[in-house]
C-alpha cells in the first residue's frame, strides 16, 4: 500500500449539496412542515411577485367599487376605498416578510456571537453578558416597541429595531445553552489537538453543531416578530399609510365586521396561516438538520447496509 | 538527542477544596520512534500529562509548569499560542479514547479530515481531497473515495478510531500521543488497531505515548513502560524487565489484577482501598496505605526514584527487583 501515491485518479469533487438536500428530503418527508414550507413559499411568491401578477395597484382608491364581496375582479373583495384586498395582502406580505426577516438577522446578528462568546469563553464575560441579557429581556416587548418606535417616529427601520432588540437575548440564551454543552465534547478538544484556533473551532465545529437548536429558535423569532409587527400596526404604530399592512388592515376592517367580513377575514388569515407555516417548518427543522437523521434509506443502503448493524 | 524530553512536569487544578496536584513531577525522555506505554488506573494523571504535553490542559483553573518540555529542541512551554496551534497535529498528534465521540458528527469524514491537511500542509482543497483518500485507505478503510462524503455516525466504532488515526497522522507527525485509544473497541478491533499503529510506527517512524491500562497490551506494543501513581511515575523501564521483575509494589498489584486467558485457575487480586487525595500533602509514599509489601522504611521516608537496573528506575524501598532474583538463583 504505496502511502504517497498520487497517480491514481480520484475524484476530487465532494459532493458539497449533499448536506443541504439531505436535510430538505428529511424536511419534507414530514406532511406538516411540508404544507408550512408549501405556504410560506406561496406568501413569498405573493410578495416578491405582487406588483405583475397582481392587477391592482395596492393604494388605489375606486370607491365606486367600495366593499365588493369576493368576486372573479377581485379574489377577496375589495374594502370601504374600493382597493384591492389581495393586493393589499400582497403587498402587506412585503412588509411582514421583510420586517420579520429583518428582525432575525438583527437579532441573529448580535445574538449569535453574544451566545457563543458567552457560552465559549464563559466566566466573567459570561456573567457580564448574560445578566446585559436579563436586563434586556425585563422589558416587556410590545412595550418597548411602542416606547422606540415613538421615540424615533414609525418606519420600517424603526420597527425592525424594535422588535430586533427584544429577540436578541432570545437567541442569546439558545445559543449559549447549547454552546456549553457542545463546549464540553471530545470532538471538541480533539479538534483543539490538531490546531484549530478558538475562531475556527466556534464557528466552524460548535457553531455547526447547535445549528438545530438555533435554526428552530430563529424561526419562532420569525414568526413572533410577524405577530409583533402585525400588532404594531393595528395600533396605528407600524409602518405607515398608504404603504399596506396586515395588521393595519386588520385595524381598519374592525368597522366593516359585519357588513365585509372578507376584509378582516383576509388579514386574518394571511397572519395566522404565515405564523403556522414557519411554526410547522420549525418544529421538523431540528430534527431535519442533523445528520444522523436522515435516513439511512437515503444515504447508506446504497452504499453501506452495514452500517446501521453496527451502530 | 531525546524527540520528546519532559523535566519534572507538574500539572495542578485549583478547585474549591484546594489544588489539586494531578500530575506531581513527571519526567521521561522519548527516542524518535519509539513506543512508550503509560500505565496506571483511572485519575493516577497519564491523560493529563498527554494533555499537558499538548497543552491542552484549560489555564485557569489548570496550571502547568515544568522544568523542562521540549520536543526536538523546541521549548513547548514557550510557544505562542498560535505558535502552539501550528504545533499541534502537525509534529505531536493526540488521539482519544471514545472514537464515538472524538469526530464532529456534523461534518463529513473528509471535511475533517481535509480541513487538518489543509490548515497545517497549505494543501489546496483538490490534493487534500485526494490525500484523505489515500489515508483512508492506509488505515485500511474500504471504498474510501464514498466513505470520505459520509458522516461520522455512518462508520462504526473501530472505523471511527481508524479515522482518528487517519486524521492524526494526516501531517506526519513525529510524535502521536494515544489517550486509550482502544479502550472503547472490543478485542478483534483493539488488535487491528493495535496492528495498524505498529505498521505505521515502522513505515513512519513515528514515536508513539501509548496510554492504556491495559497491561498485556502495553507488554505488546511498546518499547518501554511508565506506571503512575497518584501523578508520578513509580516506576519505568524497559517493558520485558518493568513485566518480568517490577520493582514497585503498585506495578505488581497492577498485574495482579490482570486476567490471563491462559490462567484459568487464577484468581485476581484487587489493589484494596483508593488511590489518595490529590489535594493532600503526601510525605509518604502515595501507595504506603495499599500496599502488600511495605517495609519498615517506607513509614519514615518518601522513596525517590532509584535505578535498578539499566534504564530500570523505581521509587520504592521494598525494591521488588532484587526478590525476583534472588527468587531466580534459588
Amino acid at each position: 500500500m504505496a502511502f504517497h501515491d498520487a497517480s491514481t485518479p480520484v475524484a476530487v469533487e465532494p459532493n458539497y449539496d449533499s448536506g443541504f438536500r439531505m436535510a430538505m428530503r428529511q424536511l419534507l418527508r414530514n406532511k406538516a412542515a411540508a404544507a408550512g414550507l408549501f405556504c410560506l413559499l406561496l406568501i413569498v411568491f405573493l410578495a416578491v411577485f405582487a406588483p405583475w401578477i397582481i392587477p391592482y395597484d395596492p393604494t388605489q382608491i375606486a370607491l365606486s367599487s367600495k366593499l365588493h364581496g369576493p368576486s372573479w375582479e377581485h379574489w377577496l373583495g375589495t374594502d370601504h376605498f374600493g382597493r384591492d384586498v389581495l393586493a393589499r395582502m400582497a403587498h402587506g406580505a412585503r412588509v411582514s416578510l421583510s420586517v420579520g426577516l429583518s428582525t432575525v438577522a438583527f437579532a441573529a446578528a448580535f445574538g449569535v456571537p453574544i451566545g457563543l462568546l458567552s457560552g465559549y469563553v464563559g466566566g466573567r464575560l459570561d456573567n457580564v453578558l448574560m445578566r446585559l441579557m436579563d436586563a434586556f429581556l425585563t422589558f416587556p416587548p410590545l412595550l418597548l416597541g411602542v416606547a422606540i418606535v415613538g421615540l424615533l417616529g414609525a418606519d420600517l427601520t424603526t420597527v425592525t429595531l424594535a422588535l430586533g432588540i427584544v429577540q436578541i437575548p432570545v437567541l442569546a440564551r439558545v445559543v449559549r445553552s447549547a454552546t456549553l454543552v457542545v463546549r464540553e465534547e471530545t470532538y471538541i478538544t480533539a479538534t483543539r489537538a490538531l490546531g484549530a484556533g478558538s475562531w475556527r473551532l466556534v464557528f466552524q465545529h460548535v457553531l455547526r453543531n447547535i445549528l438545530s437548536p438555533l435554526v428552530v429558535q430563529i424561526t419562532i423569532v420569525f414568526s413572533a416578530a410577524i405577530v409583533a409587527e402585525a400588532s404594531l400596526s393595528f395600533l396605528g404604530l407600524g409602518v405607515q399609510p398608504p404603504t399596506p399592512s396586515w395588521g393595519r388592515d386588520l385595524a381598519e376592517a374592525r368597522r366593516f365586521m359585519v357588513d365585509a367580513p372578507w376584509m378582516f377575514l383576509a388579514p386574518t388569515g394571511f397572519i395566522i396561516v404565515s405564523v403556522m407555516a414557519i411554526n410547522f417548518m420549525g418544529d421538523s427543522l431540528r430534527d431535519s438538520l442533523d445528520p444522523r437523521s436522515w435516513v439511512r434509506r437515503a444515504v447508506t443502503s446504497r452504499e453501506t447496509p452495514r452500517a446501521s448493524a453496527d451502530r | 538527542m531525546p524527540l520528546l524530553t519532559v523535566k519534572n512536569l507538574r500539572t495542578r487544578f485549583s478547585t474549591d477544596r484546594g489544588t489539586v496536584r494531578a500530575v506531581d513531577g513527571v519526567s521521561f525522555e522519548l527516542e524518535e520512534g519509539e513506543v512508550m506505554g503509560l500505565v496506571g488506573e483511572s485519575g493516577s494523571g497519564k491523560s493529563i500529562t498527554a494533555m499537558s504535553i499538548m497543552r491542552l490542559i484549560k489555564e485557569p483553573p489548570g496550571r502547568i509548569e515544568a522544568d523542562e518540555i521540549t520536543f526536538d529542541g523546541v521549548d513547548l512551554l514557550a510557544l505562542t499560542p498560535a505558535q502552539l496551534r501550528d504545533y499541534r497535529a502537525r509534529h505531536i498528534s493526540m488521539i482519544f479514547q471514545d472514537p464515538m465521540r472524538s469526530l464532529n458528527p456534523v461534518l463529513t469524514i473528509g471535511r475533517q479530515l481535509m480541513e487538518t491537511l489543509q490548515r497545517h500542509l497549505r494543501m489546496s482543497a483538490r490534493d487534500a481531497r485526494r490525500r484523505s483518500i489515500e489515508l483512508l485507505e492506509v488505515v485500511g478503510i474500504p471504498r474510501a473515495e464514498k466513505r470520505l462524503d459520509e458522516y461520522p455516525h455512518q462508520f462504526s466504532g473501530g472505523m471511527r478510531q481508524r479515522v482518528m488515526i487517519a486524521i492524526a497522522l494526516s501531517c506526519n507527525p513525529r510524535l502521536l500521543i494515544a489517550d486509550e485509544a482502544t479502550t472503547a473497541l472490543d478485542v478483534t478491533i483493539q488488535a487491528q488497531i493495535i496492528d495498524l499503529i505498529r505498521r505505521l510506527r515502522s513505515e513512519m517512524g513515528t514515536a508513539v505515548i501509548w496510554i492504556s491500562h491495559d497491561l498485556g497490551l502495553v507488554a505488546g506494543l511498546c518499547d518501554k513502560v511508565s506506571v503512575m501513581y497518584a501523578g508520578r511515575i513509580v516506576e519505568s523501564g524497559p517493558v520485558r524487565e518493568v513485566f518480568y521483575r517490577p520493582a514497585h509494589g503498585y506495578t505488581l498489584g497492577l498485574m495482579n489484577c490482570t486476567p490471563r486467558v491462559d490462567d484459568i485457575g487464577h484468581r485476581l487480586r484487587p489493589i484494596e482501598g483508593m488511590p489518595p487525595n490529590l489535594a493532600e500533602p503526601m510525605p509518604l509514599c502515595p501507595f504506603l496505605p495499599r500496599c502488600e509489601m511495605a517495609v519498615a522504611a517506607c513509614r519514615e521516608s518518601k522513596p525517590r526514584l532509584e535505578t535498578i537496573a539499566e534504564g530500570h528506575v523505581a521509587s520504592c524501598h521494598a525494591n521488588l527487583s532484587a526478590y525476583w532474583r534472588k527468587e531466580k538463583v534459588a
